[in-house]
């Protein structure tokens, strides 16, 4: 029961990130049509977000390191520690969730600038032209952070008050050693809550529905006089700031390094389509459906009866729902069935 | 008439050729052992003022910054080959045949390639600085993959390969090659260096788990500690293959908790050491207890660049290591005084295994008086030296594996500087990881190719 437990909070705590991730990439496909291969790029620039934050944070004052003789060594001394020593300390320590303040800004100006200037020329080529467009600029933009950066991938760790485990095992009347990290359950609360912000948006605003009716017909709420491309555009502002925003909170979770962005693409594009392309609840139900599938298929007594079975069990998902579904669970009739 | 003029060739020639023989057979070996210098091999530098290394290393990808330091050891080791700078090893190496003029008097240079620690890749650098660069020998890489597949590449075409950062058994033992050398430790001598640690801190009575990544060096490894701790009187609950750049292995994590076991051991090196560390350590596993005993979590192989990226989570976790720049001997403290000199920081285990492996295998040609391969590894096979930083080394001949001191260490729970991250807790003495070539098998195949 506990190993069960466990593994279903697991499966929706990866989940949670997979339909974060996998719902930016849906709402561009469904909005402007574009298969946007950049988007695991846009979720390593949300990393690096954090990781930008952090060294802000932590801008120092050079000093000699005495303890290092042989040589001329140096250590790094944070201003903010220098000026405001304990509570300096504590604004480094938050530096991931203060990372938010960053990421939204930084990662709307990212996404507006990467549609306007550069996606939207590609809006009438065909998919592989656009595939291959946005793939070039995945390896751009993975490239530059790799020459800030470095490529090691960088501690960015969670406060320390929540870097720990909390007891769900003592609170859900379970073996009272089990436990759970602090930090995946906010994250999984904070992707419910991102999710629910977003159908929220879509749903009760004007604009919002405005988006929906351009998803289903765009030519048509064009001839009623709306501007459908810059809706269409800030959508796209939007999805990035969702993919961003999930990359900076995944940082304590995964340092960030540059190629992060990469391991997750094939990923969210499996979510999108076991989801149905363009199908925005698809995509959340998909994510947490195949985080399930994943941690459930890790574990020990699965394996022993199928082994290998954990690191193909989405690709065997994905194989069979495009063969006997090629919509996805989701997908609107007519999308990708031709 | 004709009898008469046989018998007396004859005569002289038996006289000439006796005097010939005679001569031959006194004279000493040295001027016999330059006959190897007017055999032909590939890439023979003949005339040439200079000679090229070709240095195969991890530019990009996920090893890309130990490569950057492999690279940086060197061209700090041709710095020193070729006399300039201060030397370095080349002040501490015992024997040393080096003049710090070159190698046998040619001027080093080097080229690079960028292995991107994929096999295919790497073959094709390497093949390229052989073929269109003309180097005389190969060195360098972060992978074990990628160091079985280039020393094979070199062994067809003649070219003396010395690895770098490569620690699966499998690179000295079921695929070792006659033109491949290694002076890293292995996955074996990790095993037999922790062995007695861990029974002295963990006792004989645990239940280990180990999530191996799921390649040769990781089933090495997660092989040879399984064998160490078993003899310990430990028992294996499970042993659980993750794939290489899982990224998140909570899925692995997870049944740990309940699994029983009371030690976690991550065979997982890189990137995928930081991740699962860094996870196992949210998932409180440093902190818990099971029947009473405290969790343990071993790393068995560590480096420092590696525990720079795990942050806070390497303190207090057990491992083994090559080499670690506190080391107080001659060798060491010239080395890190060198590259720190040069670059502003210590090198890592990975540059400092790359340095040596550049000097040994110049002395090696400096010592056999040529480049012919055959005559150079035959100077390399069972060679000792010492004074390069691990204690008195043996490079077997029998499988071409390097026999030294191992270190055993801990991440600091209190570092005097950023690079202060492992603390030395034991040097176990080369005869303790000391093995007959024997038990891993393989063949190192002809001298002449």
């Amino acid at each position: 029961m506990d190993a069960i437990f466990i593994q279903i909070l697991n499966g929706l705590d990866k989940g949670g990130a997979y339909a974060l991730i996998a719902l930016g990439l849906t709402l561009v496909f469904g909005t402007l049509g574009v298969v946007n291969f950049a988007h695991g790029a846009l979720f390593m620039l949300g990393a690096f977000c954090a990781v930008t934050t952090q060294k802000l944070l932590t801008i120092s004052k050079h000093v000699q390191d005495t303890s290092i003789t042989f040589f001329d060594a140096y250590k790094d001394q944070p201003y903010l520690e220098i000026w405001w020593g304990d509570f300096g300390r504590t604004i480094i320590d938050w530096s991931v969730p203060l990372s938010i303040l960053l990421t939204i800004p930084a990662m709307l100006l990212i996404g507006l600038s990467m549609e306007r200037g550069l996606i939207r020329h590609f809006y009438k080529r065909s998919h592989a032209e656009q595939i291959l467009m946005t793939f070039g600029l995945a390896i751009v933009l993975q490239e530059i952070i790799r020459s800030i950066f470095g490529a090691n991938p960088i501690p960015t760790p969670a406060p320390d008050i929540i870097a720990g485990s909390a007891p769900i095992g003592a609170l859900f009347g379970l073996d009272e050693a089990l436990v759970y990290p602090w930090w995946r359950l906010i994250y999984l609360l904070f992707s419910i809550i991102t999710v629910s912000g977003v159908f929220a948006f879509l749903q009760l605003t004007t604009f919002g529905m405005v988006v929906r009716a351009g998803m289903h017909d765009r030519e048509t709420v064009g001839l009623l006089g709306i501007n459908v491309e810059r809706r269409f555009t800030v959508v796209f502002g939007l999805a990035a700031v969702v993919t961003g925003l999930a990359g900076a909170m995944y940082a304590p979770i995964l340092s960030p390094d540059y190629h992060m962005g990469m391991d997750f693409l094939v990923l969210s594009f499996i979510v999108v389509v076991v989801g149905g392309m363009g199908s925005l609840r698809g995509a959340v139900a998909a994510g947490f459906l195949l985080g399930l599938l994943q941690s459930f298929a890790s574990m020990n007594e699965v394996k022993t009866i199928i082994p290998g079975i954990d690191q193909i069990i989405i690709y065997l998902v994905a194989v069979v729902i495009i063969l006997v579904r090629p919509r996805g669970l989701m997908g609107r009739k007519g999308v990708m069935e031709d | 008439m004709s009898d008469k003029k046989v018998s007396e060739l004859s005569r002289r020639g038996f006289i000439k050729v006796g005097a010939g023989a005679l001569a031959a057979a006194s004279m000493p070996m040295f001027f016999i052992k330059d006959a190897w210098v007017a055999k032909d091999f590939r890439n023979n530098p003949k005339g040439a003022a200079s000679v090229k290394f070709g240095f195969n290393v991890p530019q990009t990808g996920a090893y890309a910054d130990e490569g950057a330091d492999e690279l940086r050891a060197y061209k700090l080791a041709v710095k020193h080959i070729n006399g300039d700078g201060d030397g370095g090893m080349m002040n501490t190496m015992k024997p040393l045949s080096l003049k710090g003029n070159g190698i046998l008097g040619k001027k080093l240079e080097y080229v690079t390639g960028d292995t991107q620690t994929k096999s295919d890749a790497a073959r094709g650098s390497a093949k390229r600085m052989i073929e269109k660069d003309g180097v005389l020998m190969v060195t360098g890489g972060s992978s074990s993959g990628v160091a079985i597949a280039v020393q094979g590449l070199c062994q067809e075409m003649g070219i003396i390969f010395m690895a770098g950062l490569t620690h699966s058994n499998d690179t000295t033992g079921k695929d070792k090659r006659r033109y491949g050398f290694r002076h890293f430790f292995n996955a074996y001598m990790s095993g037999a260096a922790l062995g007695p640690v861990l029974k002295k801190e963990m006792g004989t009575n645990r239940k280990a788990y180990h999530l191996t990544a799921d390649y040769t060096w990781g089933w090495t490894q997660e092989e040879s500690i399984k064998n160490t701790t078993e003899a310990l009187g430990w028992t294996t609950v499970e042993t659980v293959r993750t794939p290489v750049g899982a990224g998140d292995f909570s899925q692995y994590i997870t049944p740990v908790l309940n699994s029983g076991a009371d030690v976690l051991i991550l065979n997982h090196y890189g990137k995928d050491m930081i991740n699962s560390l860094t996870q196992a350590i949210q998932f409180g596993l440093k902190d818990k207890m099971v029947d009473g005993i405290q969790f343990e979590i071993v790393v068995p192989l560590f480096s420092r660049l590696m525990a720079q990226g795990a942050g806070d989570a390497i303190k207090g976790i057990l491992g083994t290591t090559n080499w670690n720049w506190s080391l107080q001997d001659e060798g060491s403290k010239a080395f890190v005084k060198s590259f720190g000199q040069e670059y502003g920081f210590p090198p890592s285990m990975a540059a400092h295994t790359c340095y040596v492996q550049a000097l040994l295998y110049a002395d090696a040609c400096e010592r056999a008086g040529s480049f012919y391969p055959p005559e150079v590894i035959k100077q390399l096979e069972d060679y000792d030296f010492d004074g390069m930083g691990n204690g008195p080394t043996l490079y077997r001949g029998a499988d071409h594996q390097c026999f030294k001191d191992v270190l055993v260490v801990r991440g600091n729970a209190n570092p005097s500087s950023q690079f202060d991250l492992l603390k030395v807790e034991q040097v176990v003495p080369s005869a303790q990881v000391t093995y007959d070539p024997k038990i891993f098998g393989g063949e190192l195949g002809p001298y002449e190719v």
